[in-house]
C-alpha cells in the first residue's frame, strides 16, 4: 500500500530538526533510512502527520571511539558500521550481529539508530546494545540526555523517548572485557525477523552476559553463572519460563523457549571459547 | 529547510541513469511511483511495497536500495540508477544481464530488475564472490518462477565475465 498523507520537512541541521520536532511533537516522526518506518507507514500501521527527514545529513554522520564507548551517529547506516574497518577489533559482538540485520539492500539505507528507535523486540541492534549495556543520546530543544539501553526500550515498538526528542547517537561499550562474543539467530530466511536471537559476551570464565531477543516484548540481558553445565541449564530453564514468549505466525512460544534452552548453551560455549 | 505540505506537490530533480530528470511529487509519493508514473520508466517493478520482495531495488548514490521504502523527495538531488541504465544504447545486454539469459535465470521476469540492480552494486564491491555471499544478497529477493539456482549460477558466471572483461 501507500502511506497516508503527511507533511515532509527536511531540516538543514540538528538545531532545525529539534525545533521542528518541538513544534509538532507526537504528530511527527524522524525519518532516517526509512527501512522500518516506511514499511509500517506503507502498511498503515503508523500514520504520522509530519515526517522530518535527517537521512544522510552530515551532522549525524560519524563512527568514533570515545573513551570506553563506540559512538554511532543517527544517520550512519547499518552497512557503513558493518564495513567500518575497525569493527571486528573494536566490537566483536556488533561485527557478528550486523550481518543478521535485514538484507544487504536494506542495510544500505537502514540506520543503526533507526533500528534502536523502532525498537522491534526481535531486532539485532537493540539486542546488542542491551547485551553490551550501552546507551542512547537523545536531544531536544530543552537539551540533551543519555539513557541506558534498559531504560530506553520500554516494550514492543515503544521507547522512553519524549515526543520532542530525537536520537542523535548510540553508544556501544567497548573494551578488553567485551572481546569474547558470540551471536546466533534462528529465522525462516536470513534477514527476516528473528524467531529467537542470542548474543553472548564472556566477562570471565565463570560469567557470561547473555542477551535474548524475540522472546519477551524487548531484548533482555542477564548474567549467567557458567561455573558448571547444570548451572547454565538451570539458569536458561528459569529464564525461558520467566520470559514466557508468545505465539505468532512464525513460531509458538513453546518453540521459542525450547530454542533458548538448546541454543543458549551453544552460544555461551562459543563466547567462552573465544581467545581473550 | 525543504518543506512539502501534504496537499501540495513540489518538484523533485535528480540524476537518473546519468541524465538530469525532474517531475512533480506529493510529499507521500514513493520513489517507485515517481519513476513509473511521473518519469515513465516502468522497468522498476512494484511487488510487496514493504521492502520484503526486492522487485523495486534501484541504486541510490550507487548503492542498492528499496525504492518502495524511499520517498521521491528523499531522492531529490541524488543519483538514481534503474534497470534501464544497464543495456547499451544499441540494446546490447551487459555481462550480468547476458549471464541471466544464458543460465535461464528468469521466467516471468517480474523480480529480475531488482535482482539485476542488487548485483550491479554487489559485484562492484565484491568482484570475486563466494556462492554463500551471492546467496546472502539473493536472500533479499523473492522469485516465484525459476527458483534461485539459475540465478546463483548466473551471478557467479557474470562475476567471472566482468573480471575477465568478457561481454
Amino acid at each position: 500500500m501507500k502511506p497516508r498523507v503527511f507533511d515532509y520537512i527536511r531540516p538543514d541541521n540538528v538545531a532545525e530538526a529539534v525545533e521542528v520536532l518541538a513544534e509538532y511533537g507526537e504528530d511527527a516522526r524522524i525519518l532516517a533510512g526509512g527501512q522500518s518506518l516506511m514499511a509500517i507507514m506503507n502498511l498503515r500501521m503508523s500514520e504520522p502527520k509530519v515526517l522530518i527527514d535527517i537521512g544522510g545529513h552530515s551532522d549525524f554522520k560519524g563512527i568514533k571511539v570515545a573513551g570506553t564507548m563506540l559512538e554511532v551517529g543517527a544517520s550512519v547506516t547499518q552497512n557503513e558500521l558493518m564495513n567500518w574497518p575497525d569493527l571486528a577489533k573494536t566490537s566483536p559482538l556488533l561485527a557478528l550481529a550486523l550481518p543478521w540485520v535485514g538484507h544487504f539492500q536494506t542495510r544500505n539505507r537502514g540506520t543503526v539508530c533507526g533500528s534502536l528507535s523502532h525498537a522491534d523486540p526481535s531486532s539485532e541492534i537493540p539486542l546488542s546494545l542491551a547485551t553490551l549495556g550501552g546507551e542512547v543520546v537523545l536531544r531536544s530543544k530543552r537539551g540533551g540526555r543519555v539513557l541506558a539501553a534498559e531504560d530506553f526500550q520500554t516494550g514492543m515498538l515503544s521507547t522512553a523517548r519524549e515526543a520532542d526528542e530525537m536520537m542523535v547517537a548510540a553508544r556501544f561499550p567497548v573494551g578488553p572485557q567485551l572481546k569474547r562474543a558470540a551471536f546466533r539467530e534462528v529465522a525462516r530466511r536470513h534477514g527476516d525477523f528473528a524467531i529467537l536471537a542470542l548474543a553472548a559476551v564472556a566477562e570471565s570464565n565463570t560469567s557470561v552476559r547473555l542477551g535474548i531477543g524475540g522472546l519477551a516484548d524487548r531484548p533482555v540481558a542477564t548474567r549467567i553463572d557458567t561455573s558448571s553445565k547444570s548451572a547454565i541449564a538451570d539458569a536458561l530453564g528459569t529464564l525461558a519460563w520467566e520470559l514466557e514468549g508468545s505465539d505468532d505466525i512464525h513460531a509458538t512460544a513453546r518453540y521459542r523457549r525450547d530454542l533458548l534452552r538448546r541454543l543458549g548453551p551453544i552460544v555461551i560455549e562459543e563466547a567462552l571459547s573465544c581467545a581473550a | 529547510m525543504r518543506r512539502v505540505n501534504k496537499d501540495t506537490k513540489a518538484r523533485v530533480t535528480l540524476t537518473l541513469n546519468g541524465m538530469k530528470a525532474s517531475g512533480e511529487a506529493e510529499a507521500r509519493m514513493l520513489l517507485t511511483d515517481f519513476l513509473r508514473h511521473e518519469i515513465g520508466l516502468t522497468g522498476t517493478h512494484v511487488g510487496c511495497e514493504h521492502g520484503v520482495c526486492g522487485c523495486c531495488t534501484v541504486l541510490i548514490d550507487g548503492v542498492a536500495a528499496r525504492s518502495c521504502l524511499t520517498l521521491a523527495h528523499q531522492a531529490d538531488g541524488r543519483d538514481v540508477q534503474t534497470v534501464e541504465s544497464l543495456a547499451g544504447p544499441d540494446g546490447k545486454l551487459n555481462p550480468l544481464q547476458a549471464a541471466l539469459r544464458d543460465h535461464h535465470a528468469l521466467q516471468c521476469g517480474f523480480c529480475t530488475p531488482g535482482i539485476l540492480m542488487s548485483f550491479t552494486d554487489f559485484l562492484k564491491r565484491v568482484p570475486d564472490p563466494s556462492v554463500d555471499q551471492v546467496k546472502e544478497v539473493l536472500g533479499g529477493h523473492i522469485c516465484r518462477c525459476t527458483g534461485y539456482q539459475g540465478l546463483i549460477d548466473a551471478v557467479m558466471d557474470a562475476a567471472g565475465r566482468i573480471r575477465e572483461g568478457r561481454g
